[in-house]
């Protein structure tokens, strides 16, 4: 079998994607940021980064601090405005060849349905992404995506709002994330995403003050990956609508290992910090691992964890 | 600007002082691209710990090709870099951030580094007439002191205060550039340390009407704007809440920023 034989083609939902392996909301800005050393095109998407209704200013520095084999951010959803999104952005992001998903984010469940409704029938963008679990914001984000029947409701408000196929990113700040998951796909969620980050914090043990503005944060990176493996392992039994894995992952094992657990695709988020072409590496790496396995379309590859 | 991303081969990696180095990495496609006030994120070992990538101002670009940066010990990431060795391998990604903005003619260019912060400042330096300009490096103490001909400053006019007394001045670089600002004729200040003397050095200049240019430092994870991690705030009249280090910066004009809640 030559290379061009390995069909990674992926369905989540009504979406198709090129490949299983998409950049994470917050990691990647709005692509433009890594142009010069990552070709959009060459993604199976784009998770954009979280857009409000109107702009927000972000947390109180510092936003950033690194932990064992992760970091802890507190950015507050620091974002241009969805307006802005349309008039700045977009045009862009419309010229490429790959999945836009744009992350949405609200203080209110009206606020998810107005951003929604000012997507609508946006050319260029081939998702919604709907942020119920950031942990640096004090209304909204997480509040939401803690609670299954608020969880439930958004959805629903942001469906009624939008012709775009919708995931919903879920917090894993929760106790049981299968209920918040089966909730939303109750609602009519198309995906679901997971996991955003696990709520943390750190101190600095001269100043003894946290060091982060915001005082706690989400943890992200390698650190949180087999927590992230494990709920996917979870919410993709629990569900039957397609689940995008994400935490942690680095490198094609990592992916592999989201892959096997039933994730129908995956989402690339700090490792591009570290290395911008991450998604590329991991992109040639799952190319590579179908060859040598003689798996000729990667989604016969999705879900056959052995247990 | 383009940015490039590659392994890059470590030249040499030694000790200019006490815990503090000078680590030369081959690169010609950053090293050429690179202006005064950039800065490169580096890699420090290929490994998932320490995570993040670290942010360095630019210290001199040698031949062209040599991507010159100046570190001091400060922690796990830096301490890796000390143990390298030449001839291995580091990924370096540049050159990042807008620069520092050229000097008007005439204008007489007063330098003003604390520590770490004469990184940037050397490559600015060099990059202009040795006559119009005036380095001035602030150190805790003597042992501190990176000596001007190791930086490649040898023919400049270099001015050290120590805190401690131990050499030059006694007492803070800022002292000495208050002192430089008194005299006539137009001038510009450029200025890198840490973000106590920074607000000093903006503050005698804004007093002055001088026109100062700070390099900032923060906390980083992408360098390139996508994470919004580096916010520093910005001063009611710039029309923003904040600004990005990496990507706004990390040279700014001192009325930028707002002093006060940095």
């Amino acid at each position: 079998m030559n290379q061009q034989d390995a069909d990674l083609n992926v369905r989540i939902g009504p979406l198709q994607l090129r490949n299983p392996v998409l950049t994470a909301s917050g990691t990647f800005g709005y692509g433009k940021e890594y142009a010069d050393l990552v070709d959009p095109n060459l993604l199976g998407g784009m998770v954009v980064k979280g857009v409000s209704l109107k702009p927000r200013p972000g947390n109180s520095p510092p936003r950033i601090v690194e932990t064992p084999a992760g970091m802890l951010n507190a950015i507050g959803l620091e974002n241009i405005g969805v307006e802005a999104f349309l008039q700045e952005k977009l045009p862009w992001l419309k010229t490429l060849d790959t999945a836009v998903i744009v992350n949405i984010y609200g203080h209110s469940r009206a606020e998810y349905g107005a951003v929604a409704a000012q997507l609508k029938g946006a050319e260029g963008v081939a998702a919604l992404e709907i942020n119920i679990s950031c942990p640096n914001v004090k209304m909204g984000g997480m509040v939401f995506g803690t609670d299954p029947a608020a969880s439930a409701r958004v959805t629903e408000t942001v469906l009624k709002n939008t012709d775009k196929p919708v995931v919903v990113k879920l917090t894993p700040n929760v106790t049981d994330i299968c209920a918040v998951a089966r909730a939303v796909e109750q609602a009519g969620a198309h995906a679901v995403s997971l996991i955003n980050t696990l709520t943390g914090m750190a101190i600095d043990t001269e100043t003894k003050r946290p060091r982060l503005g915001n005082i706690s944060g989400g943890l992200s990176g390698p650190a949180i990956r087999p927590v992230a493996l494990y709920m996917v392992h979870r919410v993709v039994r629990a569900v039957r609508i397609p689940v995008i894995g994400i935490g942690g992952i680095m490198d094609t094992k990592d992916a592999l290992e989201f892959l096997i657990a039933g994730a129908g695709a995956v989402q690339v988020g700090t490792a591009n910090f570290v290395n911008p072409r991450a998604s590329l590496d991991i992109i040639a790496g799952l190319r590579q691992y179908c060859i040598d396995h003689d798996i000729q379309r990667i989604e016969d590859l999705i879900g056959t964890l052995k247990t | 600007m383009v940015v490039f991303e590659h392994k890059a081969e470590v030249v040499r990696n030694e000790e200019v002082a006490p815990n503090t180095f000078l680590i030369e990495l081959e690169a010609p496609s950053i090293a050429s691209a690179a202006k005064p006030g950039q800065f490169v994120m580096l890699r420090v070992a290929d490994k998932i710990d320490p995570l993040l990538r670290r942010p360095f101002s630019i210290c001199s670009i040698n031949d062209g090709a040599g991507l010159v940066l100046l570190y001091r010990v400060v922690g796990r990431g830096t301490r890796i870099m000390a143990d390298t060795r030449a001839g291995s391998y580091l990924s370096v990604m540049g050159p990042l951030g807008r620069g520092f903005e050229a000097p008007a003619a005439g204008e007489e260019c007063l330098l003003a580094a604390g520590g770490m912060g004469i990184a940037p400042l050397v490559f600015l330096a060099r990059s202009l007439k040795k006559t119009r300009v005036t380095l001035m490096t602030g150190y805790g103490t003597a042992a501190e002191i990176v000596s001007p001909a190791q930086l490649g400053m040898q023919d400049f006019a270099v001015a050290v205060a120590t805190e401690d007394g131990s050499a030059g001045y006694h007492g803070l670089v800022t002292a000495l550039l208050e002192d430089d600002l008194a005299g006539t004729g137009r001038k510009i200040v450029y200025s890198c340390g840490p973000a106590a003397m920074l607000g000093k050095v903006a503050s005698l200049c804004l007093e002055r009407g001088v026109e100062c240019q700070v390099s900032l430092e923060t906390v980083m994870a992408c360098g390139v704007g996508a994470c919004q991690g580096c916010a520093v705030p910005a001063a009611a009249e710039s029309g923003r809440s904040s600004f990005h280090v990496c990507q706004d910066g990390p040279v700014f004009s001192a009325v930028s920023i707002d002093w006060e809640h940095l």
